[in-house]
């Protein structure tokens, strides 16, 4: 066995460490702690990523002294491996762009607990990645939720800690809907090994016999799921949570704790149920009709914010519908639209809520967009990374935001009829709604009308510069250089099922 | 607002009035209405605040102001029901269809669950699917296997190990965030940081309660139940228990001599530094020990640590000190849910 294979094992163990020790550090020790960790990580996933495009294939990696129904493993391929690459990228930009909020917002004695959360999110969000366990998945699921929670609320004041009360109730409610359909996934099947449970669920369709606890173990699955990852009716929690909590936080919630359970939601459609059986219970439709309602009226709800963090966090709602829109549209392309477009809203959004920290810094903490007026001028890197993510989320084509609709187009058309006209037409309507905020509040930070914020002295902090223009550089080179990704996407895909 | 100044006399005004029962004046009266009308205007508007009922008294003077002011006004009043209806009663309208909806989703989900179960294969039966390979090798093989008695521990900490760590990690970071919404930080100055929780920190003057019946009982309990703790902890490969449940019992334990002797006595063995060092410890220990066998394991190592025989209570290899790191979590775990409950702080 080459060494590299162990990376993700080591990985994840290094994460659930580093949390632990971060516990007892101060806070600035803890700090540098994460980002090394988190540095670290990515470069063993790109070592992993490296190795499994050599090898062309996927491999399994056994948690202890016993095979797989027995022991635990986990299962790394090439999509597996990219997204790890990509989330840590991700986060490693976000802690460090919201780097000097975090100082400011969370209170002194308790910033090391802030990174503790960080590395157990980071050690879940792998988990969640590399598991081929059910069981594991939902382990692995109770410390993301708790860490999310805390990233919330540890900003001491009343509207964190009412965002974060809604989000762990909700989220609860997810949980528990995973762990009822996994219980029942269990009795039906025997096996938490998600190769074994396609098997076997395989079997039982082909017999026609428990046609009533599937369906409904799917349902829940899906529902469980889509709450953690706030699809249209489930969002109730979103604009809070997202628009209240420090910068970081609202950047890694958004862009990588919804997208990891999206990420677990399409591996159990191929590795646990199977994609035919979730055709065949006509899942695929119901999640089609939520992201299409979802990417209305998200965008509705944020064309009615005045408060630029909840304008943003409303529009996170209509992008989860594209993803969803994508899993629904039940075809390859689709799902492979639905996996670039995670990339290119992960990668997008968190740079908005940075962006918007920074915007915010020089318009005396405010969020409104009467104070925000002009602060494109303020502060130029902060104006012109927000003006690259919102011209990004609308679709101007060399940006991310665009290609990843061309894929959805180019898929739609494959899509079954009815399908494709309503996916055509509800692409077009939600471009111009995006268009009409994300246009309005470009031109609502270039419009030097208010003068009482203005601050010679004023210089963005470094490290929030570096991280913007490392977003910037992203989603260019996603926007640019998607041929490459897609056909990674596409590898990794074929090897899932 | 434009008013062509020739409207009270046009035909359109008369028939208004007539539609409205209104009698029709004259040519003459008109015109006095008018000069009124201009006269008020250097005049202070008192019409405006009149209310219906001396409509008749000011008629002659001005009917169309005070007309005018009482639309006015009933528009206002109609417009702050209106934006005050959300706060009077819509709330009570929305709590309550919420609460219907609140009830019919409840009762449909269990309805669902029901019928699900009802679908499911027959509980106990032999030929249920999960009546497999999986479970037979665990029962026939498990205790070659781990060199645990106790299949059960075997299975969480030996087959299914990765499961567990992340799972004793779920008690780490619950405590974490304990720790981060009610820990009471102390600036420099020795004060706490935030005015809002001084009070909090108040409870600790009713200490110690000396409550003789509590602590007579605790002086007897507390011991046993702690030493009952360790047995089920230290015993966890051989009997039913393990780490988690005898952690349990020692946390209660400690709660228990928490509650009858006071804080100041238990700070003296344990404090806020001991818990984290326990904790710290315990975990990395924890992680420590499974890389070993999780790296020996997936790159087909041999295993260096011996199992011994089976039955003794040093055997089974790591289930032993990893149910004892486990216990220590989960008992400092409790005891710190319950320290920072009670005064945000240990």
């Amino acid at each position: 066995m080459n060494f590299v294979q162990n990376f993700p094992f080591f990985n994840i163990i290094m994460c659930l460490a580093c949390g632990v020790i971060s516990s007892v550090l101060s806070a600035k020790k803890a700090r540098k702690l994460s980002i090394g960790l988190i540095s670290t990580v990515a470069i063993m996933s790109a070592c992993v990523l490296g190795f499994t495009l050599k090898t062309k294939q996927s491999y399994i990696y056994m948690m202890g002294h016993f095979p797989a129904p027995w022991g635990n493993e986990i299962r790394i391929g090439v999509l597996e491996a990219a997204m790890a690459l990509f989330f840590c990228i991700i986060m490693l930009c976000s802690i460090l762009g919201g780097l000097e909020h975090i100082l400011q917002d969370v209170q002194q004695q308790k910033q090391n607990l802030y990174f503790t959360m960080i590395n157990l999110m980071l050690s879940s969000l792998l988990a969640l990645i590399y598991t081929n366990d059910l069981f594991t998945a939902y382990v692995f699921i109770e410390i993301n939720t708790i860490a999310a929670c805390a990233l919330i609320m540890i900003r001491d004041n009343g509207h964190c800690l009412v965002a974060a009360m809604k989000y762990m109730i909700m989220s609860l409610i997810g949980s528990g809907l995973i762990l009822i359909s996994i219980s029942m996934l269990y009795d039906l099947t025997g096996h938490l090994l998600m190769s074994n449970i396609k098997q076997a669920v395989a079997e039982i369709s082909a017999t026609g016999e428990y046609a009533i606890p599937m369906t409904i173990i799917i349902a829940f699955l899906c529902i469980g799921l889509a709450i953690k990852s706030a699809l249209f009716p489930f969002h109730s929690w979103l604009p809070d949570a997202y628009g209240y909590a420090t910068a970081s936080s609202s950047a890694i919630l958004s862009s990588l704790v919804s997208k990891g359970y999206i990420f677990l939601l399409i591996k159990i459609f191929y590795r646990v149920i199977g994609i035919e059986v979730i055709r065949d219970h006509k899942i695929d439709n119901i999640l089609f009709v939520f992201a299409v309602s979802g990417m209305l009226i998200g965008s509705v709800c944020a064309m009615r914010e005045h408060d630029i963090r909840r304008l943003i966090a409303y529009s996170s709602v209509a992008q989860i519908g594209y993803i969803y829109m994508g899993i629904g549209l039940g075809t390859q392309g689709a799902m492979i639209a639905a996996l670039f477009h995670i990339m290119s809203h992960a990668a997008t959004k968190s740079m908005l809520f940075i962006a918007a920290a920074g915007l915010s810094e020089v318009s005396g903490n405010s969020k409104d967009f009467t104070d925000l007026k002009g602060s494109g001028y303020r502060n130029k890197i902060a104006g012109a990374a927000f003006t690259v993510g919102a011209l990004s989320m609308v679709g101007i084509p060399l940006l991310a935001g665009f290609t990843s609709k061309v894929y959805f187009a180019v898929a739609a058309v494959d899509a079954k009829p009815t399908k494709m006209e309503t996916a055509m037409i509800i692409l077009a309507i939600s471009t111009i709604l995006n268009a009409v905020y994300f246009i309005r509040s470009i031109i609502s930070i270039y419009t030097p009308r208010n003068t009482k914020y203005n601050n010679p002295s004023y210089r963005p902090a470094k490290t929030m510069t570096t991280a913007l223009i490392l977003f910037i550089i992203l989603n260019f080179f996603l926007g640019i250089g998607s041929n490459l990704i897609y056909r990674l996407i596409e590898s990794g895909l074929s090897m899932f099922a | 607002m434009k008013i062509n100044p020739k409207y009270e006399t046009s035909k359109w005004r008369k028939f208004e009035r007539w539609v409205d029962g209104d009698s029709i004046p004259t040519e003459a009266e008109i015109e006095e209405k008018l000069e009124n009308t201009t006269n008020l205007k250097d005049g202070s508007k008192k019409g405006n605040n009149k209310k219906k009922e001396d409509l008749q008294e000011v008629e002659e003077t001005d009917l169309e102001d005070i007309l005018a002011a009482y639309r006015q006004q009933e528009m206002n009043d109609f417009y702050t029901q209106y934006k005050n209806w959300p706060k009077t009663k819509g709330l009570r309208l929305f709590k309550r269809i919420y609460n219907l909806i609140a009830v019919i989703v409840c009762v449909s989900m269990i309805l669902v669950l029901l019928t699900v179960v009802s679908y499911l294969p027959k509980f106990g039966d032999m030929a249920n699917p999960a009546n497999n390979e999986v479970t037979k090798r665990y029962i026939e093989n498990g205790l070659e296997e781990t060199g645990a008695v106790n299949i059960v521990a075997g299975m969480i900490l030996d087959y299914r190990a990765f499961d567990t760590l992340g799972e004793s990690h779920v008690l780490f970071i619950a405590a974490c965030c304990v720790l981060i919404l009610l820990r009471i930080d102390y600036g420099k100055d020795g004060k706490p940081t935030s005015e809002k929780i001084a009070e909090e920190e108040n409870d600790r003057n009713y200490e110690p309660k000396n409550d003789k019946i509590l602590q007579k009982t605790a002086f007897v309990l507390v011991p046993p139940i702690i030493l009952f703790g360790i047995y089920i902890i230290l015993n966890g490969h051989l009997s039913p228990g393990g780490g988690f449940s005898g952690g349990a019992i020692i946390g209660a334990g400690l709660i228990l001599y928490l509650n009858a002797f006071g804080f100041k006595k238990t700070q003296r063995f344990l404090s806020y530094r001991l818990f984290q060092k326990v904790t710290l410890v315990a975990l990395l220990f924890y992680s420590a020990a499974k890389t070993y066998s999780f790296y020996t394991g997936a790159n087909h190592l041999k295993n260096m640590i011996p199992k011994g025989t089976a039955g003794n209570i040093l055997s089974s290899g790591l289930i032993l000190p990893l149910n004892i790191c486990v216990g220590m979590v989960v008992a400092c775990t409790m005891y710190s849910f319950y320290c920072m409950f009670r005064k945000g702080g240990m």
